[in-house]
């Protein structure tokens, strides 16, 4: 069954998460993005926030329409609450006797509930998930992150200039991992319960159940973001992309790119999926120890690669093949799925405006424009 | 032998003293070293003794006259550690672009009587004249930095430094990209990291105080410049400025004012 949550109860939602004890996190306009922080008031949303984003260019635009949600994602949503940019592991200290104690250092804060994650977001952790709560092998930090989360999804009902998360068939509608979906339609949120914690919460939000008008709404604005997407990723961002990618190691296209790329990372770092990390040790002056912290990493970095003293992947060339090829290809060997969601950041936020999916088209001879669209927005 | 506290020196050469300050900026870390080390040499500081021999001598500035030219192997004699400290000790800081002009000539226009005046026609780092074990980069560097290093070498490990692009740096700390959605030029994709994004980090592009990442491509990063907007004398001297003397800088910078020229 389906709810709806007027704009005006914005704030009690709000309020019944804080009196379970979560910090909100929401989107909101900082420095010419739409970032997560802190959400203590309906206010404080976009309201009424388009953006503009194409290889390498992000704006926004105020327009006269008050919606809360009619933006594609900025550079960052649930990656860095979950799998944080820096995150202290354990500190070392020598005792009186000088032997060596490693104490674990677990978060310790309230848990997060986080208002507006996309479809494509979602799809990403639960990647995230099969790479850091993997069977035995663990990482218990971003396990207590993830067990301390509430999540309150957006379904999109605008596409920004490149998400494709249609072709990876990811979106625009969250199909798992929610305790809410919203479908923001006029005047609120059609509401849908994705688990027990949402479930209670609808409830002591009194919320009064969606009309016919209001889902059928949803749906239609659901259709429309689907509909504004004018790229693609080739051939569905299948296996046999994979395929292709690897039987073509050689191709020119590779060494073409490479001197664009800036091999500075920041594709990887946007990117919700890549879970790349390096460990640091930092001597503290006081007393006698250190402290070993996890910091993300990139493929572009020389230190992924460093192995016996020797930088193995030490041109670009060798760094954009060995993420794409990981992402889009042997990520289907390791993980049973490819390792793009189609939330287009990496094109958006790449300095030099590389987009990934013209890249593989040249590779996989297969176009990354969608054609038949009527124009949106940010087409002009 | 008696055990002794590692004996520490600091040592200017030609720079603005910025450096050092990283020292004092640390506080109270500096009130807990000074427990564990010997500073016998540290002008801005106090004690003076610059012939001391010492386990780790850090050194700032470059090499700009022919007195430090023999002062600096002096200090390698006397030093288990040479760490350099700033542009100017790792690329030849800003004072390098006389190695673009006619040393004699800006003497003779600028002094009464240049001949009193002892200088060389180059700036150049301290590695171009002795070896270096470790260097860390910045204009200023930052007292974390400083810090880090002096601590390694006390547990006996090997100091570490990332040189990896700023950018990387930016987003671990959720800077807004200022080239992405400003269209501000930024020098972070091409320069090292270490200083924690300061400039992102206060909506202004990177002016590269900290020198050539590893792994620059330089030339497209000019290019994407000049799809910006700048002309290629503007771009130039982006590279030709703090770090102009750092060889990857140095390259790009000139390739951009011959283009300039022939246009
Ligand atoms: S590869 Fe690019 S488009 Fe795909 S999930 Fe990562 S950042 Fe998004
Ligand atoms: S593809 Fe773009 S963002 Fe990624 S490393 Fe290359 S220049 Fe940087
Ligand atoms: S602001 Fe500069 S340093 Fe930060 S990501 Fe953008 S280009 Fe890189």
């Amino acid at each position: 069954m389906l709810y709806f949550l007027a704009y005006e109860q914005i704030n009690d939602l709000l309020n019944a998460l804080r009196t379970l004890g979560y910090t909100c996190m929401g989107p909101q306009v900082q420095d010419g993005t739409i970032v997560f922080d802190e959400l203590n008031h309906a206010a404080q949303l976009p309201w009424g926030v388009h953006d503009m984003q194409k290889p390498g260019y992000y704006r926004l635009q105020q327009s006269e329409k008050k919606e809360a949600f009619a933006w594609a994602n900025g550079p960052q949503a649930i990656k860095p609450l979950l799998f944080k940019p820096k995150e202290s592991l354990w500190r070392v200290q020598k005792n009186d006797d000088g032997k060596l104690i490693f104490k674990e250092i677990m978060p310790d804060h309230k848990p997060v509930a986080l208002i507006g994650a996309r479809s494509c977001d979602l799809a990403a952790m639960a990647i995230q998930d099969k790479t850091l709560l993997k069977d035995k092998f663990i990482d218990k930090q971003y396990q207590w992150h993830r067990e301390h989360l509430f999540v309150i999804a957006v379904n999109c009902s605008y596409s920004g200039g490149n998400c494709f998360c249609v072709s990876t068939q990811t979106g625009p509608k969250a199909t798992s991992g929610y305790d809410l979906a919203l479908t923001e339609v006029d005047k609120g949120f059609v509401v849908d319960i994705g688990s027990d914690k949402g479930r209670n919460l609808i409830t002591t939000l009194k919320c009064i159940p969606a009309t016919e008008t209001n889902s059928r709404q949803a749906d239609t604005r659901t259709a429309q973001a689907a509909s504004m997407q004018t790229k693609r990723m080739p051939k569905n961002n299948s296996r046999e992309l994979r395929n292709i990618l690897m039987n073509h190691l050689d191709h020119p296209r590779w060494h073409e790119v490479a001197e664009r790329c800036l091999s500075c990372g920041n594709c990887t770092a946007v990117c919700p999926t890549c879970f790349c990390h390096h460990q640091t040790e930092t001597p503290v002056a006081q007393g006698d120890g250190s402290v070993h912290a996890r910091e993300w990493d990139s493929c572009f970095t020389q230190g992924h690669s460093y192995i016996h003293g020797q930088v193995v992947r030490d041109t670009t060339e060798k760094r954009y093949k060995q993420w794409l090829t990981h992402k889009l290809g042997t990520w289907w060997d390791q993980f049973d799925t490819s390792g793009c969601v189609g939330c287009g950041r990496c094109v958006t936020w790449c300095p030099v405006g590389i987009d990934l999916t013209e890249e593989m088209a040249a590779i996989a001879g297969e176009s990354n424009v969608v054609t038949d669209k009527k124009k949106g927005p940010h087409d002009d | 032998m008696e055990s002794r506290k590692p004996r520490i020196a600091i040592h200017k050469f030609t720079s603005c003293d910025g450096c050092q300050l990283a020292f004092l900026h640390l506080g109270e870390d500096l009130l807990e070293l000074s427990e564990k080390v010997d500073i016998v040499h540290f002008v801005e500081m106090g004690p003076i003794n610059p012939l001391a021999k010492v386990d780790v001598a850090y050194i700032e500035g470059s090499i700009s006259t022919p007195d430090e030219k023999e002062r600096i192997q002096h200090i390698r004699a006397n030093s288990r550690y040479v760490i350099t400290i700033g542009a100017c000790a790792t690329s030849g800081g800003i004072q390098a672009l006389r190695n673009f002009a006619n040393t004699k000539e800006w003497m003779k226009a600028i002094y009464a009587t240049p001949d009193t005046i002892a200088t060389l026609e180059t700036s150049t780092a301290i590695s171009a004249h002795i070896k270096v074990d470790f260097e860390i980069y910045g204009c200023p560097v930052n007292s974390q930095q400083i810090l880090a290093s002096l601590l390694s070498l006390l547990h006996q490990t090997t100091p570490t430094a990332s040189r990896d692009k700023v950018c990387l740096e930016c987003k671990r700390l959720g800077y807004a990209c200022v080239m992405v959605t400003k269209g501000e030029p930024c020098m972070g994709p091409v320069t090292q990291t270490g200083c924690g994004a300061l400039c992102p980090s206060l909506g202004r592009g990177c002016y590269a105080c900290y020198g050539p990442a590893e792994n620059t491509n330089t030339t497209s990063f000019a290019k994407w410049l000049s799809s910006l907007g700048l002309s290629d004398e503007e771009i130039a001297r982006r590279f030709l400025f703090i770090q102009n003397n750092a060889p990857a800088f140095k390259e790009e910078g000139i390739k951009l004012k011959g283009k300039n020229k022939h246009d």
